[in-house]
């Protein structure tokens, strides 16, 4: 009988724990809400975060692009060959890079770039008491460490984002045109002719905006539930990264079935 | 960190941001946009017997350059005729016996909608219907034609 219970309780404990999680961040999603007014105020922390998440990620997710889009430029230019309609690769590569590739890529940068980062500063903060001390001072944590993160995740993810397609569609014209000398005409025009405002650039900052929130709201989820020591907080960071990947590629599917 | 230097790199980072995006809306995307606020526009209909696979914004074309968008596409249940409504730039104005036809661009490409300009003097005005059309080539009805055709000699 205790065996049973023994089973039975080792299938329900997976199911509990994500009830939890989604629970904990529900409850720190709308006390981060309700803080917003207030911290969207306070200009200069919200700053530092953006200096922090997003000037100092300029650099890989300039050059992941780059890479990106000259890996597209080669394979589009490799499969359209055969069908004769290699004029076609500056569409292919802009509309994957702003539909799907750009917002994805970066939210997951993002994640072990700045995602990572995060944790571990709220989870040292907490490891070294300095969360509770704070609290003591009748500073509320939330409103003066998590919600100005937050705030500049929304800001930051979408215009890295925009970095990095931008880099991915010079990228894969450096392989186009100039390396493998197609026309430069035609790649322009095809990629205007197929690229819309409204449906491909519009929908994929929303995307990024969308997974610069979640992305933020789970490295700091992680960072306040990290057990106060050295080996919690390095296990919440890599937490981070996973879920903050999973997480991304989930919501990608459900907004790209929703926005497409 | 000087509070300055923070705020010269945020603001580094917003304008390369900005760029990009302007980059990606002005380079990239479609700037054609007819029917937008500052493009005055008037509507014309035609119907067709068979609109093959048109579909709405496809663009209309006089000569192969590009003068509005398809805007609506509905059936008529009186004839049973698909009713297609353009939107056309107010610059460009068509006589009354201008003639309406539907294209491919190449053989596999999307369809659109040809204009063909005629010599009267009077010019179509807003809401005023084509009646000279011609339907959507369909690659089927040809090869049907041509089967038929065959098997008769």
């Amino acid at each position: 009988m205790n065996k049973m219970i023994y089973i039975i309780a080792t299938i329900g404990k997976p199911f509990a724990d994500l009830i939890l999680y989604a629970g904990g961040m529900l409850n720190l999603l709308i006390e981060i809400i309700f803080s917003l007014p207030y911290s969207i105020l306070r200009l200069n922390l919200i700053l530092k975060e953006i200096y922090f998440s997003g000037v100092k990620s300029i650099v890989i997710i300039a050059v992941s692009g780059w890479f990106v889009g000259m890996v597209l430029g080669l394979q589009g230019y490799n499969t359209l060959e055969r069908f004769g309609s290699v004029t076609m690769l500056g569409s292919v590569a802009a509309l994957s890079l702003l539909r799907e590739l750009g917002p994805v890529l970066t939210a997951i940068l993002f994640a072990s770039r700045a995602g990572s980062g995060m944790t571990a500063e709220i989870g040292l903060m907490k490891a070294t008491e300095q969360i509770e001390a704070m609290s003591v001072m009748a500073v509320s944590p939330i409103k003066r460490i998590v919600a100005p993160k937050f705030i500049g995740g929304i800001i930051a993810v979408p215009l890295l984002a925009a970095l990095f397609n931008t880099a991915g569609i010079i990228g894969s014209y450096f392989v186009g045109v100039t390396l493998l000398r197609l026309d430069q005409g035609s790649f322009w025009s095809q990629m205007q002719d197929s690229v819309d405002l409204h449906y491909d650039v519009i929908n994929g900052v929303i995307k990024s905006a969308v997974f610069g929130a979640v992305v933020t709201l789970i490295a700091v989820y992680q960072g306040f539930v990290a057990k106060p020591t050295a080996e919690g907080v390095s296990n919440a960071t890599t937490k981070t990264v996973v879920s903050s990947a999973l997480t991304v590629l989930a919501l990608d599917f459900i907004l790209t079935a929703l926005m497409f | 960190m000087k509070r300055l230097t923070i705020d010269f790199m945020v603001g580094i980072f917003v304008l390369i941001g900005i760029c990009s995006l302007a980059f990606l809306s002005i380079k990239v995307a479609t700037n054609f946009n007819i029917g937008s606020s500052n493009n005055q526009t008037y509507a014309l209909h035609a119907s067709f017997s068979n609109i093959g696979s048109l579909k709405v914004s496809a663009p209309v074309k006089v000569s192969g350059f590009v003068v509005g968008r398809v805007t609506d596409i509905h059936l008529n249940t009186q004839t049973y005729q698909a009713v297609v409504t353009m939107n056309i730039n107010d610059s460009y104005k068509f006589s009354n016996d201008t003639s309406a036809q539907i294209l491919t661009t190449g053989l596999l490409g999307e369809q659109y909608v040809a204009l063909q300009s005629g010599a009267d003097t009077e010019y179509l005005k807003n809401g005023d219907t084509i009646t000279l059309t011609s339907s959507a080539m369909v690659l089927e009805d040809l090869i049907g034609k041509f089967m038929t055709s065959m098997t008769t000699k």
